[in-house]
């Protein structure tokens, strides 16, 4: 039964994220005293733990309702990562060969498994996931003193060389059994230990890189507990920041951007005030501006308002007629933003002499983003 | 003035297709294709009625599936919109495709770009019904769900949940226009059923239903509310991803409604 289909969310929390898995924990024991995480073993909350048929009933039955893709198991962890590691595959493992389950499985490689029991996982399971969680290893001596970081990096580098060896095998052998066919992905906590923009993108690039991580994930930090080595309860979570991490992931996956052009010595964080391809922009105004109808594919990604839907649009359409502004705002170009950047079939040319500060107020006076009251001066009156 | 000409049809996407190779074969530059039930005649406008013909249809679109394979999916889609006056639109879309083929990407193109619009809309409508549709199960066995989507995409749905879920029975009814799928193990077949009472969302427990699926319900709910973060609420953008009117037939949402 069942199949992995690319990314439908059948429901979205009350927060606003995608919910297409059955996120759980296997249980909240855990050995572990990381003074980021809820189940952190000084903390004294209520222990529990689930039975591997539990977890298998829930997932099958929520599954046939249309509720989920799949499962998505992680897990505090009980005696040692390896009796860990064994129970979280118990799990996939019941799933794919008593219940003939085909949706979709996301195990977390627990800190410090071995080799073997990382290689049985990605039989079972789409995709293997480790959370970095602390984007610096000196944050990370600080928060999780009993985790190495080569904890990490280990069952990473076990998985990512198994998916070398799978695609090379498969290549010769069509019957090569399956490892993880969704690859790996990481998440680092963000807002935590004081790190920089620049810090937490150098090494998400470094995991795309190294580890050919499928994607890194974001999480601004949520207050959970008064130790004075973290933000304090009641500050507020940095959804913004966030925000801009993912606006940046993207241009390093999709526009072509290196992460040096974007965050540097010079500017170590992302602008909160505007996306970080308009920031990009406004300093290096010698670019700009950028032709429509003759330039690039590359450079018509480099616009500020453009996205990749509207390149590729903009490529398609641009061979029958010149665009003017017209066609450019039917086609779904953020005018707003792109007008000071392009030159179109038009006299008229938005930019003339403005210097970047003029052309950043004027965008920001004219648009109405969902932070804006995050970083304005301006009270609100009903607030 | 150039004399239009209206074309009646059954409202079926075969009879569609069939108007289509009428207007070609009068080579009429403009054709004013309407549905049987709502047509109104032009004051000075020429009338013919099309019968459906299933050999002409499939001519006609082995035809276009020949000048260019994508179009043929932007045309049936935006046809399932049911959008008003659509019809005269597909049908200079057609003509244009028919005359060459490189057409079809010219977004700067208002007929073009408007017809990949409307596609999309009903693709995004197709895609949202993959995700909310809730199965229940009938004391019979079958899994059962209503809905009622903004377009007519059964027909697009039908593929996804036969290959998902082909072990289970299931049925998938719209209520808006009052027809099903029925998925017997086998195949899928299209229904009607008088449904006197629809399976909505209500604290009153349906006795067609077997005891455990309130108990799973009730877990999903659980499940959906504990994966709240409480201080990243965003009620705004959780009703932009799943507008109210699908609300009706999602169990998570049932204390809402």
């Amino acid at each position: 039964m069942g199949n992995a289909s690319n990314g439908i969310c059948h429901s979205y929390s009350e927060d606003g994220r995608c919910i297409s898995l059955l996120k759980i924990l296997l249980t909240n024991h855990c050995i572990y005293d990381c003074a980021y995480c809820v189940t952190r073993r000084s903390n004294d909350i209520k222990r529990a733990a689930f039975k591997i048929q539990e977890v298998v009933d829930l997932t099958i039955n929520f599954y046939r309702r249309n509720y989920i893709e799949g499962l998505f198991l992680s897990s505090g962890i009980f005696k040692d990562p390896d009796y860990t590691m064994e129970r979280l595959i118990a799990v996939a493992k019941k799933l794919r060969e008593e219940e003939n389950f085909n949706g979709y499985i996301h195990l977390k490689s627990i800190p410090g498994a071995s080799d073997e029991l990382m290689y049985e996982a990605g039989l079972y399971a789409d995709r293997l996931s480790v959370n970095i969680e602390i984007p610096t290893i000196s944050g990370l001596k600080l928060l999780a003193p009993d985790k190495k970081h080569e904890d990490f990096a280990k069952p990473m580098r076990k998985v990512k060389n198994e998916i070398i060896r799978f695609k090379e095998e498969r290549r010769l052998l069509k019957s090569t059994p399956k490892y993880a066919p969704a690859g790996q992905s990481t998440q680092m906590i963000v807002g935590a230990t004081g790190e920089s923009d620049k810090d937490v993108m150098y090494s998400a690039t470094h995991f795309y890189k190294n580890f050919h991580m499928k994607r890194v994930y974001y999480s601004g930090y949520v207050p959970i507990s008064n130790d004075t080595r973290l933000p304090s309860l009641g500050t507020q979570v940095p959804m913004l920041r966030e925000n801009r991490l993912y606006q940046t992931d993207w241009l390093l996956r999709f526009y072509g951007f290196s992460v040096q052009e974007l965050l540097n010595e010079q500017y170590p964080n992302l602008d909160m005030q505007v996306d970080p391809k308009l920031s990009w922009a406004l300093r290096n105004l010698h670019h700009f501006p950028v032709d429509i109808n003759r330039a690039e594919k590359a450079l018509l990604a480099r616009i500020p308002g453009v996205g990749m839907t509207s390149v590729h649009k903009i490529m398609k359409a641009r061979k029958f007629r010149k665009l003017d502004w017209d066609h450019l705002k039917k086609i779904g170009v953020a005018l707003n933003r792109a007008k000071y950047f392009i030159l179109c079939d038009s006299r008229y040319w938005e930019r003339r002499d403005m210097d970047a500060e003029r052309i950043k107020g004027l965008i920001i006076s004219t648009s109405y983003g969902k932070f804006r009251n995050q970083y304005s001066n301006q009270l609100s009156l009903f607030n | 003035m150039t004399a239009t000409k209206t074309l009646i049809y059954d409202g079926s996407f075969n009879g569609f297709l069939t108007a289509v190779f009428a207007g070609f074969e009068q080579k009429l530059p403009f054709a004013d294709i309407q549905k049987e039930r709502s047509a109104q005649n032009g004051l000075f406008s020429e009338t013919e009625t099309i019968f459906t013909n299933i050999d002409i249809a499939k001519r006609v679109w082995n035809g276009i599936k020949g000048r260019r394979n994508s179009a043929i999916k932007n045309i049936y889609f935006s046809f399932l919109s049911g959008e008003k006056n659509l019809e005269p639109l597909l049908y200079q879309y057609i003509r244009k495709i028919m005359g060459s083929k490189h057409v079809a990407s010219d977004f700067s193109d208002a007929c073009i770009l408007k017809i990949s619009q409307t596609a999309q809309k009903v693709h995004r409508e197709k895609h949202r019904m993959e995700a909310f549709v809730r199965f229940q199960l009938t004391k019979d066995g079958i899994y059962f769900a209503n809905i009622e989507p903004d377009f007519d995409v059964l027909p697009l749905i039908s593929k996804h949940f036969k290959e998902r879920y082909a072990d289970q029975p299931w049925i998938i009814y719209d209520l808006k226009r009052n027809y099903g799928l029925y998925y017997d193990l086998n195949g899928v077949e299209i229904i009607t059923m008088d449904l006197s009472h629809t399976l909505e969302n209500s604290i009153k427990k349906n006795t067609s239903l077997v005891t455990e699926e309130y108990d799973y319900q009730d877990l999903w709910n659980n499940y959906f509310k504990s994966t709240n973060i409480k201080s990243r609420i965003n009620k705004k953008l959780h009703t932009q991803h799943i507008p109210k009117r699908y609300w009706k037939y999602l169990s998570e949402k049932k204390e809402a409604v």
